[in-house]
């Protein structure tokens, strides 16, 4: 028998009493809230964040203790080679990278869950325990969605995956389909017992893996922010409802923290990009129609590149106070070195520069910040939108790098399009703009830009932003 | 249903509105790290794969129970320690001062 070879001669089962194990659960929860709650400054997010890992670590040690795991060895090889696994990725990635590892480590996360609750399933399915029962299978439900979604999500970021949107013939109808049959699976799992368990589970699986790559195709790149987020928040509620079908207090507890705060999260960036977020789970499909007709005639936008005698360098010479707006496009042309050093010029020049980030820049939630930070851009000069907004007007100079949708005015007025009442960076109204934009096609929303037909103050370089940067900072530094 | 159940309830209750509010306060510009944050907490899903790995090795097919507990195992430590290093590894650049910029 396997169980006299893969347990050590010893048991932990009488170490904790019941109560303190609890009781130690409880402290747990409350570390991990306080580590998220240190998140909230940057000056102490490190130690939340080493909080929060140091309460996870004893939550596995009082575990292995409480439940006699300890003397089971045969699980230590696996701890160590999914550490080292882990360790390896979170050392490799480039920053740029960061939106698909998150994605990544969300769908083995919710992997994981989901082979968790498919345990608990099979052994909990001829029993009475219908609680128990329905959330296995929904644990497996969800935990599957979380794996195929993430990694239809980590495939596009990373290229690996067309990342244009795909849109199915009658997606929206296949979706809800999908979700019908997986409703009437996990009651069928928690209340009935007709078939044999893998039958049922095997279903499970395979219309969860349907509806997680469903779900995700059809997600185009702006999208992405909310959707990591809302995937983010699934492997939590995985990771919960799996708890509760185990009776782990720690696990649903930890789990539960996680869904709530990334559905917050979604919510935020939904916000901040004016999208419902009924319409991005159904799949929607406006903005591609928008966009569609907006390819249509690429050439109505004219080709402007200087509508000024004045040229864009003796601006960004005699100007005194200026703001930085950096896009994704800043991040694609790998251009934020190249910013950092034409703000530095600034600065010798004696010019105050601030740079201003909307919520949604990039492909996940704060890409933006984690970018420029990167490149070695004090978090003193990054601004939030908000607290910037009302500096544009007296700002001299705004210098846009690879933005175009997050400072579109016509999200203040031009209803009927998708970005109207999407909140914006008030670059129109700075009396002086130069945008480093690889072109002036209309961004991810499909709206054209009327700030690139502005008569006056306007600058447009276009090209690649690491390129036309590069020539504009060789032209200062020779003046 | 048993006791246990409903205080997993309600902890789950708890839980999940204590943390709705505290990420309110999360500026938007730490909002990566703390997603990458949470994502290393969604890991703690290891405690179940651990827990249902060794009941799965007394069972009567304790093989593949191995095979997929073990496989639980990584994938949910995978999750757990790439996500904390990942996110000290931001939190770090976070860290350094204004007057230390020219590192380059």
């Amino acid at each position: 028998m396997m169980n006299n070879t893969v347990l050590l001669a010893f048991s932990t089962a009488n170490v904790l009493s019941d109560t303190v194990y609890y009781l130690l659960c409880g402290l747990l929860a409350v570390a991990v809230l306080l580590g998220i709650h240190l998140m909230s400054k940057v000056e102490k997010a490190q130690y939340g964040n080493k909080i929060s890992a140091l309460a996870i670590a004893l939550g596995i040690i009082i575990t292995l203790v409480e439940k006699d795991i300890l003397p089971v060895w045969v699980v230590y090889p696996a701890m160590a080679g999914g550490m080292a696994i882990g360790l390896i990725l979170a050392r490799r990635v480039r920053m740029i990278e960061m939106p698909q590892l998150v994605a990544l480590l969300n769908g083995v996360g919710g992997a994981a869950s989901a082979i968790v609750a498919s345990f608990a399933f099979a052994e909990l399915y001829q029993g009475e325990d219908l609680f128990g029962r329905s959330t296995a299978a929904l644990a497996v439900v969800v935990g599957t969605i979380t794996f195929f979604g993430s990694l239809v999500a980590a495939g596009k970021l990373h290229k690996l995956l067309p990342q244009k949107p795909v849109v199915l013939p009658l997606h929206q109808t296949i979706s809800l389909f999908t979700l019908l049959v997986l409703l009437v699976l996990v009651a069928w799992g928690g209340f009935f017992t007709v078939t044999a368990a893998a039958g049922l589970l095997a279903a499970m699986i395979v219309f969860s893996t349907l509806f997680g790559i469903v779900f995700s195709v059809r997600v185009g790149g702006a999208d992405m922010p909310i959707t990591i987020s809302l995937l983010n928040s699934l492997s939590g509620v995985a990771a919960a409802i799996a708890g509760f079908a185990v009776n782990d207090v720690l696990l649903v507890s930890v789990g539960g923290i996680v869904g709530a705060s990334g559905l917050f999260l979604t919510q935020i960036m939904c916000r901040a990009m004016n999208r419902n977020l009924l319409d991005i789970l159904l799949g929607k499909t406006t903005l591609l129609e928008k966009k569609a007709e907006a390819a249509e005639e690429p050439e109505a936008v004219p080709e402007v590149e200087e509508k000024e005698s004045v040229d864009p360098v003796t601006i960004i010479q005699s100007a005194r106070k200026v703001i930085i707006v950096p896009g994704y496009g800043m991040a694609l042309a790998q251009a934020q070195h190249l910013v950092k050093k034409l703000a530095a010029w600034l600065a010798g020049n004696g010019a105050s520069v601030k740079y201003a980030i909307h919520p949604v820049a990039g492909r996940m939630p704060g890409h933006m910040d984690v970018l420029l930070i990167e490149a070695g851009v004090p978090f003193e000069d990054v601004y939030e939108m908000d607290d910037i907004n009302e500096e544009f007007q007296e700002a001299e100079l705004t210098i846009v790098v690879g933005a175009n949708d997050v400072l579109n005015p016509a999200a203040r007025n031009a209803q009927g399009t998708p970005i109207y009442g999407m909140p914006i960076l008030n670059v129109d109204h700075c009396k002086n703009v130069v945008f480093f934009n690889y072109d002036l096609q209309p961004g991810y929303s499909g709206v054209e830009n009327p700030i690139y037909k502005r008569k006056e103050g306007v600058w447009i370089i276009q090209g690649d932003a690491s390129v036309t940067l590069a020539d504009v900072l060789s032209q200062l530094s020779k003046n | 249903m048993e006791l246990i159940q409903y205080i997993l309830i309600a902890v789950f209750l708890v839980s999940t509105i204590v943390g709705y509010l505290l990420i309110n306060n999360v500026p938007s510009r730490l909002h990566t790290p703390l997603m990458s944050g949470m994502n290393a907490l969604s890991g703690v899903t290891i405690l179940g794969a651990l827990l249902a790995t060794a009941t799965a090795l007394q069972s009567n097919t304790p093989v593949a129970g191995y095979i997929f507990g073990s496989l639980a195992i990584i994938l949910a430590m995978i999750n757990v320690a790439g996500g904390f290093a990942v996110t000290n590894r931001m939190l770090k650049m976070f860290g350094k001062k204004k007057d230390s910029k020219d590192d380059e």
